[in-house]
């Protein structure tokens, strides 16, 4: 039975051109929307598969505004059972502060007899990027960490994981507890569907004020750069193109 | 593939490529236009607009007619491209009040001809399988609902417009302003070169407003969300092939629709608060996740109406194998009165706006825009959409912002015929405001004034005529009205009535050549005696009416025209749209305050505030002139839409209250008591058998159909001329007919009171066609309490209209009988005008005037031919 | 006081390829950072380093290679990496450590920064000022910069380069190379997460979409269910699978788990080839992070070809034969 815990973030989504406050502050998500990062989508994924094949539970967790209980929500949505949010503005953290606040709410459960076998977060979040939470998180905790972790397998108290981001698929096999960061790709995150909606609408979320002030990230202002420019060549009109598309399939090397 | 250089001139700039902009340049090349240029900020097929992710479907069943028509030729636009796939469609109920509303869409599916039926649980759930009987009391089904493809259609009517060799269309051409010459567009700039056009057309959607202030226009809309999730895939839906298979289903009461997309249902909603935008703050097309019309959705806006839906049906929903894939907060275009933007923008010549479209009707309003464009003589008739209508203060951001919000959750809503707008008032107060609120008026609200509907000061007068005053006992029909209007109506007979009309939209038409302009315009001889009054119609070129409206001779290069304040905007672009060199127009409407007296001491209650010589022989019907009300200098026209002797005095409005006092005051001793506009545009008039623009005239009606033509056309030529001429001799099509109600009580014991829009059938329920191919209704209904009956007026077959003809009402689905009681509107009351006349002796003499005789009397209400 | 850079070989397995080109960008943005000397680290690469890999650090001007003898290191384990960087960055004096912005790259300079409490900055651009230190970095993919400032400049800086925010250029003077082991006490905690075994990567399974390396997308300009064989063959032909856009599984033409797009899978092949598609934003959402895409399309203007590397202008249904053709 394994207790994971998995941490999401309200970020604004980013697959669009980027929009700046108007302080050039932070992105603005208010064309785009706010989601969870897709690295996040999948380490709820995860956790839910994970805690569905051990009989185990899933807490989500997010340090931010009221705003950010839409995204607890939405794993609650697809199975998560429990969800905690630390009562925070998520900009005045830096990463080393939120891992702290993370491993607050872990050893404090752990305080309490209710251990968490595994913590999830995301390799990074849309915004940011800071690609360290979780490898700082476990410093915090003194557990194990795999980074870009995309599927991942439970044997007892050990975890299969398994990474393709740099290139050849590298396995690793960890002990718990232990905390991954959670690379796109591995699991396709499901879509939540009504009635767990309606569970997620009701589910209560409790509400953790944060011990002590954040350090910050040190960010100091955002800048938007220009968009590529259209770079398309046009290899032709109609079936007239046909050989020069060929030629073309064969630089890339998708025929011989 | 679209040819990506922009022309530098054309003779027509259409900005869109939605539905609109499509089916508009469709119809422009149909009308013979040669050299069309149409542009859109996005790509096609679906360059980012409301079009993109609409819902598709269409309800042809609408409480208005305007919009109903419209929808009705969409659709056959939509059928005639292959795009339209019947569904049907059911809007269920879940309460009984909703079942009435139900049923009183069914009078509007009677009177526009459309097949409907209404329907049981048990029929809903053998046509929805997966719909939960037990959660609803019954449906209205209408067979004809469908989807339609509109992106499709789009490039269909797109494509056949470039087939003619006549259209170019550029994708991806943004336009960044507009050059306005001596109050013309004459180009428009776009990130890709400028465009000369003299004619141009913002059929831009949510984006309008932006694009119509570059030229210094406004078109007043504002973007608004509507919720939208995609739940799939729903085994049900799956093993049935195509799109669509079952009928949509609108949930009336949870302001939501459930429509088959496939393997998906669509969940819709107009139930969540109003979320309106900003035009300017619409991401571009990069920045937008999905497109700039599909905003990020908002999920506890949603979760409420998840749980409505899920109700209804708990099967499909429910299922744990249906996810939902997409949500939206789309954007679409809500206007202050709902209705759309069409026309050629007040502010700036040549510009035109095509806005606040839903898909519904886009292919028909791009017909009729087109034909506007092309003629000036859209076949159906645009009078409720036309952009002219909206006053300053009605372009206002605040007040769209307000009036729209407060509109939104009346989508699916049950509205009252008489329902009044809460917000964004008081806007407009008369000068006489404050008095009338001492007088316990209430205030309904016409183009931004206060209008007092009726007086809580006249409750007194219910005990004077007891049960004359013709309670209801239905809360539905008393809705909105009192038996105090009523009460008036008979004080006003009986004694007299003060009105204030300080609503009215008055201008002046002056110059050397004025008479001309106004000759020009109107039906009525204008080329009458300094110090005369002629009530006319004005017409457009087909014979159809523009609007009809009183004018006074003031001077030989001066004509004052006065009309109502709710079309006042819409005459006043007509006027000035066809003055010629020489004649121009004075808006006076904010300068005159106008207070009408009338009733048989109307002579004796102004007679004691003035010496001038008041008797009808000296103040002759139809004439006006200055008096001397004290101190105070007054235009008194002595005119009537309420068939009494008596006056319009108009006075410089900041005199206003002080006439209105000295009225009430001088009232007060013969019984004349302020009346409210409950009397003057209802009770009053359809005892006289007035008719009403908007109720009675239209586009498209003639002066033959509505009683009004004259056996003598005037020498000059006006416009319409040619068609009054070649319509003259020819048997109306339909006839304008006065009904009485013969028996009110309903199977329930309760008597009920029609409202209006009611469909007029045989005894015993059997559809009557005029010779359009059109279904009778009811145009106006009101109480006419002098003669103890309720009126409506219909446009009967010729074959129904006569005298004596039994007939039937339909309303809330049941019959009850009526009776022609009068043809070509002549009076159902003093048909001899006697009390107009001021000859209220002899009336007392014959002992008659109270019900019509019969005698074919053509009384010309007011004013003179 | 010195700048130590960690770098990576080209190829974990062949390290006669030398320094990868991120490592070598970063070798020469270290010369832009005040210090006097650059460092190397290089770990997970047992015995000496091959002449490659010198040829690289000597070009770049560097000073110190640091390597380390460990065998238990040839394997990675990122947290016992860390350890043997600290351990040279230690030995060397250095005030700046940095590494690439890669997978790797990334997680070996933040267990170091964790094991120190010191900031690591991600992908960083450029060094704004170096008093007190202020750098800038991407975020959101690059699209946005940030401007970072690092505190009091106590302790070591730690931060990792994004990949091409320089071309490597040679030092102005080559660099000795010295190589220099380095010595750590490794615990087992240190190797508690470390590669047991690498997988070859999957490929060849036409039928799962995310997986396959070529996708043949197909759009509403298919014209209707009974349309796709040609897809299908080209498919076929490429080794790839069948996606299609949203339109497409709505009128019920193709099974949902083909779809590409925001509601659909998100797909990364090497090669995307969209028929028919006109680009709509919830499609590109789903093929953007194709590596090479190739539109075939009617509309010159489509948001597909505009964005796509390659495009033919033309109806699918007469291209897709073509290509055929001349493919067999």
């Amino acid at each position: 039975m394994a207790d994971v815990l998995v941490c999401v973030k309200r970020a604004p989504d980013t697959s669009g051109e980027v929009v700046l406050t108007a302080d050039g502050g932070s992105i603005d998500g208010r064309y785009a929307g706010y989601s969870m990062s897709s690295h996040e989508e999948c380490a709820v994924e995860i956790a839910v598969s994970v805690a569905g094949d051990t009989g185990g539970s899933v807490t989500v967790l997010t340090l931010g505004d009221d705003d950010s209980v839409e995204q607890l929500r939405a794993a609650l949505a697809v199975g998560a059972d429990e969800a905690v949010r630390i009562d925070a503005t998520a900009d005045d953290y830096g990463p080393a502060d939120v891992a702290a606040a993370i491993a607050e709410v872990v050893q404090a459960r752990a305080g309490e007899g209710r251990p968490f076998d595994l913590v999830l977060v995301g390799n990074d979040a849309a915004d940011t990027g800071d690609h360290q939470v979780g490898i700082r998180l476990a410093h915090l905790l003194d557990r194990p960490v795999v980074a870009g972790a995309q599927e991942v397998a439970v044997s007892g108290d050990r975890l299969e994981v398994r990474s393709s981001v740099s290139g050849p698929t590298e396995v690793f096999d960890v002990p718990m507890p232990a905390v991954l960061t959670v690379w796109e790709g591995g699991v396709e995150p499901r879509y939540p569907n009504i009635s767990g909606r309606m569970k997620a609408k009701k589910a209560r979320i409790e509400v953790l004020e944060p011990s002590g002030a954040p350090r910050g990230s040190g960010r100091l202002g955002l800048r938007v750069l220009p968009p590529p420019e259209s770079n398309v060549e046009v290899l032709g009109e109609g079936k007239t193109a046909a050989p020069r598309l060929v030629d073309v399939l064969r630089e890339l090397g998708v025929v011989r | 593939m679209s040819t990506s250089s922009l022309p530098d001139r054309c003779d027509v700039l259409v900005i869109g490529a939605g539905i609109v902009g499509n089916s508009l340049v469709h119809h422009l090349a149909e009308l013979g236009w040669t050299d069309i240029v149409q542009i859109d900020k996005g790509p096609l097929p679906n360059p980012g607009g409301s079009t993109g992710h609409a819902s598709n479907f269409i309800f042809p069943v609408d409480h208005s007619r305007e919009i109903t028509d419209l929808t009705l030729d969409s659709m056959r636009q939509y059928d005639e491209m292959g795009v339209l796939t019947t569904s049907g469609g059911i809007e269920v109920a879940r309460t009984e009040e909703r079942m009435e509303e139900l049923r009183r869409r069914m009078s509007s599916a009677r009177a526009w001809g459309i097949e409907s039926r209404l329907v049981t649980p048990q029929e809903v759930a053998e046509m929805v399988p997966f719909l939960d009987p037990e959660v609803i009391v019954g449906g209205f089904y209408t067979p004809s609902v469908g989807v339609v493809d509109s992106l499709r259609a789009g490039t269909i009517m797109r494509e056949s417009a470039q087939a003619r060799g006549v259209l170019t269309t550029v994708a991806n051409v943004e336009v960044t302003g507009m050059t306005v010459t001596e109050g013309r567009i004459s180009a428009v700039q776009t990130d890709r070169g400028d465009i000369e056009a003299p004619v141009v057309v913002i059929a831009c959607g949510v984006w309008s407003p932006r694009l119509a202030r570059m030229a210094g226009a406004h078109i007043p809309l504002t973007p608004a969300v509507h919720q939208m999730i995609s739940v799939g895939p729903c085994a049900q839906l799956a093993e049935k092939p195509g799109e669509i298979s079952f009928p949509i289903i609108r949930d009336m009461d949870t302001f939501c629709y459930e429509r088959q997309h496939g393997s998906d249902m669509e969940v819709g909603s107009y139930a969540h608060r109003a979320i309106l935008h900003e035009p300017d703050e619409i991401p571009s097309i990069a920045q937008a996740k999905l497109s700039p019309t599909e905003m990020p959705f908002t999920e506890d806006d949603f979760d409420p109406q998840l749980e409505q839906a899920l109700e209804l049906m708990p099967e499909l929903l429910g299922d744990e194998r249906a996810e939902i894939r997409y949500a939206i907060n789309g954007l679409l275009s809500l206007t202050p009165d709902g209705a759309p933007v069409l026309g050629e923008t007040p502010e700036v010549k040549g510009l035109w706006s095509c806005a606040a479209v839903w898909i519904k009707e886009g292919p028909g309003v791009g017909r009729a825009v087109a034909e506007w464009m092309t003629h000036g003589n859209p076949e159906i008739d645009l009078g409720h959409s036309d952009i002219a209508r909206f006053y300053p203060h009605q372009r206002t951001r605040a007040h769209i912002r307000a009036r729209t919000s407060e509109a939104f959750n009346k989508t699916y809503g049950i509205v009252h015929p008489s329902e009044q707008w809460q917000s964004s008032r008081p806007i407009r107060l008369s000068p006489m405001h404050a008095s009338q609120r001492e007088l316990g008026a209430v205030f309904y609200e016409a183009a931004g004034w206060e209008r007092p509907q009726w007086y809580a000061s006249n409750e007194p007068l219910l005990e004077e005529f007891g049960d004359a005053v013709m309670p209801r006992e239905h809360e539905w029909d008393a809705r909105w009205w009192s038996p105090v209007i009523n009460a008036e109506h008979l004080a006003l007979r009986a004694r007299g009535g003060i009105v204030d009309l300080t609503a009215f939209a008055i201008f002046d038409i002056v110059g050397p050549a004025a008479l001309d302009a106004v000759q020009r315009i109107i039906v009525a001889q204008a080329d009458v005696a300094i110090g005369r009054v002629v009530y006319t119609p004005v017409l457009d070129e087909t014979g159809g009416f523009r609007s009809d409206l009183t004018v006074m001779r003031l001077a030989h290069d001066r004509f004052r025209v006065v009309t109502g304040g709710a079309h006042g905007m819409v005459d006043q672009k007509w006027f000035a749209d066809h003055l010629p060199e020489g004649a121009s127009l004075v808006d006076l409407t904010s300068a005159y305050s106008t207070i009408g007296v009338w009733g048989p001491r109307a002579g004796d209650v102004l007679g004691a505030l003035t010496d001038d010589d008041l008797s009808p022989e000296a103040f002759r019907f139809g004439t006006c002139r200055l008096i001397e009300v004290g101190d105070l200098s007054v235009l008194a026209s002595r005119i009537s839409y309420v068939g009494e002797f008596g006056w319009e005095l108009y006075v410089p409005i900041e005199t206003g209250a002080q006439l209105w006092e000295r009225l009430i005051e001088a009232g007060r001793p013969h019984g004349v008591v302020p009346v409210g506009i409950g009397v003057y545009t209802a009770t009053g008039r359809i005892e006289k058998g007035y008719r009403a623009y908007g109720a009675e005239l239209d586009a498209e009606r003639t002066l033959s159909e509505t009683g009004m033509e004259r056996p003598k056309v005037k020498d000059a030529d006006f416009i319409g001329k040619e068609a009054v001429l070649a319509q003259a001799g020819q048997p109306p099509k339909a006839v304008l007919c006065a009904l009485t109600v013969d028996d009110h009580t309903s199977a329930s014991g309760v008597k009920r009171y029609m409202l209006g829009g009611e469909p007029i059938l045989g005894r015993d329920g059997e559809p009557l066609t005029d010779g359009h191919g059109h279904h009778p209704y009811v145009t106006s209904a009101a109480s006419a309490p002098s003669l103890g009956k309720h009126v409506l007026m219909a446009f009967l077959p010729p074959e129904q209209a006569v005298v004596g003809t039994e007939l039937a009402v339909s309303y809330m689905e049941e019959l009850y009988p009526v009776t022609v009681a009068s043809v070509d509107a002549t009076p159902l009351l003093d048909p001899d005008n006697l009390r107009v006349k001021g000859r209220y002796a002899e009336l007392e003499q014959s002992g008659t005037g109270s019900t019509a005789t019969g005698a074919p009397v053509a009384a010309e209400p007011v004013g003179v031919a | 006081m010195s700048v130590l850079v960690l770098v990576e070989p080209e190829d974990l397995d062949d390290l006669g390829a030398g320094l990868s080109v991120v490592s070598q960008e970063v070798l020469t943005f270290a010369r832009s950072l005040p210090g006097d000397e650059v460092d190397a680290v290089l770990v997970g690469a047992v015995g000496q380093p091959t002449e490659a890999v010198l040829a690289h650090c000597r070009e770049q001007g560097v000073r110190t290679l640091h390597v380390s003898p460990d065998a238990r290191l040839e394997r990675y384990a990122a947290r016992a990496w860390a350890r043997v960087v600290d351990a040279a960055a230690e030995a060397g004096g250095a005030a700046y450590l940095i590494g690439g912005g890669t997978p790797h790259g990334n997680e070996v300079l933040a267990h170091v920064a964790a094991a120190r409490s010191v900031p690591m900055p991600c992908n960083v651009v450029a060094v704004v000022q170096s008093e007190p230190l202020e750098v800038e970095r991407q975020v959101v993919g690059g699209a946005v910069l940030e401007r970072v400032a690092l505190g009091d400049g106590a302790g070591l800086a730690v931060a990792s380069v994004a990949g091409h925010a320089v071309a490597p250029q040679a030092a102005p003077s080559p660099g000795p190379a010295h190589v220099a082991e380095v010595d750590v006490e490794l615990t087992d905690a240190d190797l508690a997460a470390q590669v047991v075994r690498i997988e070859a990567r999957e490929g060849g399974d036409t039928s799962a979409l995310t997986g396959a390396n070529v996708v043949v997308g197909a759009g509403r300009g298919v014209g209707g269910p009974d349309q796709f064989d040609d897809v299908e063959a080209l498919a076929a032909r490429l080794g790839g699978a069948v996606g299609v856009s949203r339109v497409v599984t709505s009128l019920g033409w193709r099974p949902h788990h083909e779809q590409v797009g925001q509601t659909g899978s998100r797909i990364a092949p090497d090669l995307y080839l969209a028929c028919g598609i006109s680009g709509a934003i919830q499609h590109w959402a789903g093929c953007s992070s194709s590596k090479t895409i190739i539109a075939i399309n009617t509309d010159g203007e489509a948001p597909m070809v505009t964005k796509a590397r390659y495009a033919v202008i033309g109806d699918m249904h007469e291209v897709i034969p073509a290509v055929l053709e001349e493919l067999s």
